[in-house]
């Protein structure tokens, strides 16, 4: 008879030592920190370094009071970390937090008080929001209350899919404007499973990566503002304020009122990665949701408020991120605290990549400076588990730290590359004298990013940060008055153009333009080396009324509409057919900068520019044309992209190709659709080789190959 | 809330009717009835239409007698899943299991059809 797999090994630390407050109890091991299940009980370890004392809080789950307060004996202290194993638990009907006592001194930086109840800074889940949107009753001592849960998923045969960077297209989505609008037609709108119902559409898209807004548990009910205009509640809807960074957002869970908000998210994980499409996570290390001195204390003020906030000689807080607080991330404690929360991703969440906000910050030592060699940027670049993983910056913060193309990357991190966006996005609405700079942005930013590839640049053109790209092409200034402050938060350097006429208009010919404009946009971003992000529903034309700042919409303004899948089909299908056309071009994707070099037996260079003439790009101050080859990095095809912003046509002289190929054409945006874009592969071939008339404000994209028999007919 | 359990026994499995919650302090006596039916060796098949709420360590066990199953090569079916039960299942990634046994199970049966 074969022993049963589920019978316990016994352990003699099964057995406990001491009684406390009513139950039995042993020292616990200081690691892992947090409250993990263990046999016969549960051990809870929680650091402080200046607590004079500790005391557990256990509550029956969901019930007001305390049912039991154990304070940690002093043999259960190692070092300043309190450990004890608690027999007898039912560790899924209880909730936990901890008192710390010690020093209340705010200018020596220590604001301890053991009335406050704090949540666990390891806990992995956390019950308090369990569903989105409802009110909190505020009353209640404890908010964000820590629960112990086991961590046994069973990933079956899920691995990481390794995706080289360069190969990447990345969409950045929101977890519940993703599917919250009633025309998704998932069961569950605006959770991790009605995302997970999404799952063949984005495979259909092409994109193989998706970046998610903060799924770390927030509270999306603490902004205090109203619409000024409706008098409807604001929320946090994006989530840049983290409660708890080592548990998934219940409110995102359709499940979270039942504590399952990990198994559904490591569900729809799990069923990403078996459709090929990567997860990166969006998370803010910079700082924290407790605020500053009038900021709540929830869990790091309490236990340690000197070890992980930045604070000035006073005692007050640095405030680099905007915020109010801003994390000590450089602090040796904090780095492992850091450190320990992505290998907890990776490890038991199976992510595969991170988009860091405010990461200038992360180069900062205590009291601000920048560090010349960050120890937590080169822990997260070395560390083994996390070694595979994305790593990706938003290199500047809100103190005017900006190191776009400086990062410490020690040869891991790539950047959100913001001059990217400011450069296409000034060159798409006719700025002349962009052409220099653009080339430098599509060839991967060699000046940013020399020695370290084309996939250190992550492009983009918008993010969930700033104006949607049909907003790009509708506004010319920002509409942030639903926000409720005024119309004064939100970037002000849009660089966008709204082809005539502020906002939603009947003219067709300015609609007709905009349209253009979007789809001159993803041909760039497609067409360009390094990293393309798409911002979710910028495929579908979504606007959000001209407001870019949407942190606080949770309504039609930010949600996804499903009906424009339909409504704007042909630019849904021009995006996908981009995307094609890059995933099968790999001189697109080419990981070294191109330098112009000829490639042999083509005739060609990898890299070459034009303008009307083939081989003579205009980069002077008045140019708004410009068209670039590429060839010979794992095909025999060469890519020609011409971009005209100018408002005018203008006859393209077409370079020479080398025997036995022709020009087929791919795109021509200045076409109605269906005659915008072609299926890759089945581009038609230009009877006219040498020549090609490019329409006003247009992007045209032709592939020089050897004529396929199976096509035919000319244009 | 508790949980009460009923076996029987047809000719072709053993079939154990539960009725209440399965949550973290009633699983614990669902595997001690479960595990000696799965040893047995006979298909096994939980009917759960009496179940209006599994908890999080209640699925974990139902998988945890699954695995047990699939080591000891014994079919285990669920049956009677209420419509909120199968979504949580579902939801949380559990469903793909016995979806899976269901599925295999009825492959079998096809098999056994076609052999006759």
């Amino acid at each position: 008879m074969t022993e049963s797999r589920s019978e316990q090994v016994l352990r003699v630390d099964a057995y406990p030592t001491h009684e406390v407050g009513g139950y039995r109890v042993r020292a616990g091991k200081p690691f892992p920190f947090g409250a993990n299940v263990v046999p016969g009980g549960v051990s809870f370890s929680v650091f402080s370094d200046q607590a004079t004392s500790m005391t557990l809080v256990l509550f029956r789950r969901g019930e007001p009071e305390p049912m039991a307060e154990l304070e940690f004996p002093e043999e259960f202290r190692t070092g300043s970390v309190f450990a004890m194993t608690v027999f007898g638990l039912d560790h899924e009907n209880i909730e936990y937090g901890y008192r710390a006592d010690g020093p209340y001194d705010p200018v020596t930086g220590h604001r301890f008080d053991a009335r406050q109840i704090l949540s666990d800074p390891y806990a992995r889940l956390i019950a308090g929001r369990d569903v989105w949107g409802v009110e909190p009753d505020r009353g209640r001592g404890y908010q964000y209350r820590s629960r112990v849960c086991l961590q046994d998923f069973d990933w079956a045969d899920d691995t990481p899919l390794r995706i080289p960077a360069e190969d990447l297209v990345v969409y950045e989505a929101h977890v519940r404007g993703f599917t919250r609008h009633p025309s998704s037609g998932v069961t569950a709108p605006g959770t991790f499973a009605g995302l997970r119902e999404k799952i063949p559409y984005l495979r259909e898209l092409g994109v193989n990566c998706i970046e998610l807004l903060p799924v770390f548990e927030f509270d999306e009910s603490d902004n205090p503002r109203s619409n000024p205009e409706t008098g409807e509640k604001l929320y946090d809807y994006w989530g840049y304020n983290t409660v708890s960074f080592f548990a998934p957002k219940a409110g995102y869970a359709a499940t979270g009122r039942y504590g399952m908000q990990g198994d559904e998210f490591r569900t729809l994980i799990k069923d990403l990665h078996a459709a090929g499409i990567e997860v990166i996570l969006d998370v803010v290390f910079n700082h924290t949701a407790e605020g500053n001195e009038q900021g709540p204390t929830i869990s790091f003020k309490g236990l340690d408020n000197a070890t992980y906030y930045m604070l000035t000689p006073e005692g007050y807080y640095f405030n680099f991120s905007g915020t109010g607080n801003t994390v000590n991330c450089n602090h040796p404690v904090v780095r492992n605290y850091v450190l320990d929360c992505l290998r907890h991703w990776v490890a038991d969440y199976h992510i595969d990549g991170f988009r860091f906000d405010l990461a200038a910050i992360l180069g900062r030592s205590a009291d601000g400076t920048p560090l010349p060699n960050p120890p937590l940027l080169e822990l997260l670049a070395y560390d083994p588990v996390l070694r595979h993983t994305k790593l990706i910056a938003e290199a500047w913060d809100a103190g005017g730290l900006y190191e776009v193309g400086n990062f410490p990357a020690y040869g891991r991190w790539a950047e959100w590359n913001g001059k990217y966006r400011d450069t296409v996005r000034s060159f798409l609405k006719g700025d002349p004298g962009v052409t220099g700079e653009l080339a430098t942005r599509i060839a991967g930013s060699p000046d940013l990013y020399s020695g370290r590839g084309t996939s250190a640049s992550v492009n983009f053109l918008t993010a969930h940060d700033g104006f949607s790209l049909a907003d790009l092409v509708s506004y010319n200034d920002k509409h942030n008055e639903a926000n409720g402050e005024g119309n004064n938060d939100g970037g002000n350097d849009n660089a966008s153009w709204n082809c005539g006429v502020e906002g939603p208009t009947d003219d067709p010919g300015i609609n007709a333009l905009r349209e253009r404009q979007m789809k001159n946009a993803l041909a760039i971003l497609f067409t360009s080396q390094g990293i393309p992000m798409l911002l979710s529903g910028d495929e579908v034309a979504r606007s959000q009324q001209g407001n870019n700042n949407t942190y606080c919409q949770d309504n039609e303004l930010s949600w996804f509409d499903w009906d424009q899948v339909d409504e704007n089909a042909d630019l849904l299908r021009f995006t996908r057919e981009m995307i094609a056309f890059r995933k099968r071009h790999r001189e697109l994707r080419a990981t070294v900068h191109p330098t112009g070099r000829m490639r042999d037996g083509l005739g060609l260079p990898d890299i070459s520019w034009h303008g009307e003439r083939a081989w003579q790009p205009d980069w002077s101050g008045d140019a708004r044309l410009l068209a670039v080859a590429r060839c010979g990095t794992g095909d025999d095809d060469v890519v020609y992209v011409a971009m005209n912003a100018h408002w005018e046509s203008h006859d393209l002289e077409l370079p020479a190709l080398p025997g036995g190929r022709s020009w087929h054409l791919f795109a021509d945006t200045g076409n109605e659709a269906p005659y915008d874009i072609r299926t890759p592969g089945a581009e038609q071939e230009l009877d006219n080789a040498g020549k090609y008339l490019i329409g006003p404000r247009s992007v045209v994209i032709l592939v020089g190959r050897a004529n396929d028999p199976e096509t035919t007919g000319t244009l | 809330m508790t949980l009460s359990v009923k076996e029987r026994r047809n000719k072709t499995a053993t079939v154990l009717v539960a009725t209440g919650e399965i949550n973290s302090e009633t699983s614990g006596a669902l595997l001690q009835a479960l595990l000696p039916l799965v040893r047995e060796g006979r298909p096994l098949r939980i009917d759960l239409t009496a179940v209006d709420y599994v908890s999080s360590a209640g699925l974990r066990t139902l998988l945890v007698v699954y695995r047990e199953a699939q080591h000891a090569g014994v079919a285990v079916t669920l049956y009677g899943v209420s419509e909120e039960v199968r979504f949580v299942m579902s939801a949380t990634g559990f469903l793909d299991f016995f979806s899976a046994g269901e599925a295999a199970a009825a492959e079998a049966k096809a098999k056994a059809k076609a052999a006759r």
